[in-house]
């Protein structure tokens, strides 16, 4: 379990990014960071591995301090993925699967041998293994970057944005190929996105964040859809836009869905 | 020609003291400025400071600089040393500032990845910011190289026998030959280190050459 105790973070120029964060991650769940630019969510994620220090307040994996610990032996120990993949340019796909495993001393052929491992389980060609990243297309990379935050099997995953670079047809393809992963491999993610729709999709618990790091409201996405906090939530999660209201209406026998404009969305199924 | 033909082991011993003479101060100028430029990226406050100063010093003449460093050196005025410190300090001059920009060039996402993945600093400087700063270090090591070889030559108006010496020689005894064949071995010479340093850039950074990115779906 992570758990943030209230959390603070003011950076060198005075600008506040957290007031006072407090918040429980359940181990083996996905819990979403959605809110706009702004609303600190980048650094809330990144006080877990201690890419940022809290100014005031604990952050705690599994009821330790993680001030406690060696930073680098820290995020060698927490898989991190990023936007855009942030692979080294120099190195080849299987190598930079590999990277962690081998700054954690691992020898070469057990890496290799995990490596070409988690490229499968991430479903990439192991024949782009030997190509360099900018050999690849956007959504490769990012399946590489998937799989080189996984290759160490770490309790936990961290997931800032990864999605976002890449076009909607391949960002539906990665969102379906992480539920997949998770349904099989049960991590700890903390997963940040701006986007909505993709936190309802991929979370099981949701944060929903205003400016500041301040909660507006935490909870499933059925939990919140279905009692959405106050207004700022109703308009977020687009309840006020009418997309997400939708009512049923007969048609020849058969009950479609329609959103509050009269557009068709779907059949309902008995 | 004939006079090269008979002459054939001179010249011969005057390039390869020539390349000797040219490859030192490439070298000592190349280690030398990775650090200083590797700091001056990191303390912007001090970059421009710092540059600038160690920058200045290409616009010593060389052949001053060769006759006043016996002096501060304490070695022979003959001395093939204070061709070498006076060409390092030239390569300094011009490679610094490509060092301070080649670490400058590397991507911050990717230095920020690399410390996520659990790099530590130094660890990071060594596997991730030296080999992505390669390709502008090559460039800027490419124009070190032609200019000491081109200097080289200078020290042979103090002594210091190199291709140089063909060309003081030849003035001397007013001998054109001699004077077109120092040229022309010179221009080979520089020609030879920058395909050696092109060749070894495609071997080191086999990345850096490979085709963009085709695009497409994942």
């Amino acid at each position: 379990m992570i758990e943030y105790r209230s959390i603070g973070k003011t950076f060198a120029d005075g600008t506040e990014a957290v007031g006072d964060f407090s918040l429980q991650l359940p181990s083996r769940t996905t819990t979403v960071l959605v809110g706009s630019s702004g609303c600190g969510k980048t650094t809330l994620l990144r006080m877990v591995n201690r890419m940022v220090e809290p100014s005031r307040g604990q952050v705690l994996i599994d009821d330790v301090d993680v001030a406690t610990r060696n930073p680098v032996e820290l995020r060698r120990s927490i898989g991190y993925v990023m936007q855009a993949a942030g692979l080294l340019p120099h190195r080849t796909v299987i190598d930079n699967v590999g990277t962690v495993l081998r700054l954690n001393g691992v020898g070469k052929k057990e890496t290799r041998e995990r490596s070409y491992a988690v490229l499968e389980t991430v479903g990439l060609d192991t024949s782009l293994a030997k190509k360099y990243p900018s050999q690849l297309s956007g959504g490769q990379q990012q399946r590489v970057g998937v799989a080189r935050g996984l290759v160490t099997d770490p309790n936990i995953l961290l997931m800032d944005e990864p999605f976002g670079a890449v076009d909607p047809i391949v960002r539906e393809e990665l969102q379906a190929e992480l539920l997949r992963l998770q349904r099989e491999l049960d991590k700890t993610i903390v997963f940040v996105t701006h986007d909505i729709d993709e936190a309802f999709l991929l979370g099981d618990q949701v944060v929903i964040l205003k400016k500041g790091g301040k909660i507006a409201q935490v909870g499933s996405p059925a939990d919140i859809l279905a009692e959405p906090a106050d207004d700022f939530v109703r308009s977020f999660i687009g309840l006020d836009r009418g997309r997400r209201t939708l009512r049923i209406e007969e048609r020849d026998g058969v009950r479609l869905v329609v959103d509050s404009t009269g557009k068709a969305t779907g059949v309902l199924q008995s | 020609m004939s006079w090269l033909l008979d002459n054939r082991d001179y010249v011969w011993d005057l390039t390869v003291r020539h390349m000797w003479l040219s490859a030192i101060p490439i070298v000592v100028g190349f280690l030398v400025s990775l650090p200083i430029g590797w700091y001056a990226n990191r303390h912007h406050r001090l970059r421009g400071g710092l540059l600038g100063g160690i920058s200045i010093l290409y616009t010593i003449p060389s052949l001053p600089l060769f006759v006043i460093l016996p002096g501060i050196l304490g070695t022979g005025i003959l001395s093939a040393t204070n061709v070498l410190v006076g060409l390092s300090i030239y390569a300094v001059a011009i490679m610094v500032r490509s060092a301070s920009d080649a670490f400058g060039s590397v991507s911050p996402q990717v230095l920020d990845a690399a410390r996520a993945s659990g790099y530590s600093s130094r660890g990071r400087a060594w596997a991730v910011e030296l080999p992505l700063a390669g390709p502008v270090l090559l460039a800027g090591l490419r124009v070190v190289a032609v200019s000491t070889v081109s200097l080289v030559s200078v020290g042979a108006l103090i002594g210091v026998s190199s291709l140089g010496s063909l060309f003081t020689d030849g003035y001397q005894r007013d001998f054109r030959t001699e004077i077109v064949i120092g040229i022309v071995a010179t221009v080979v010479v520089a020609l030879v280190f920058d395909g050696l340093l092109v060749l070894a850039g495609k071997l080191l950074m086999p990345w850096s050459s490979i085709s963009r990115p085709t695009g497409g779906a994942a």
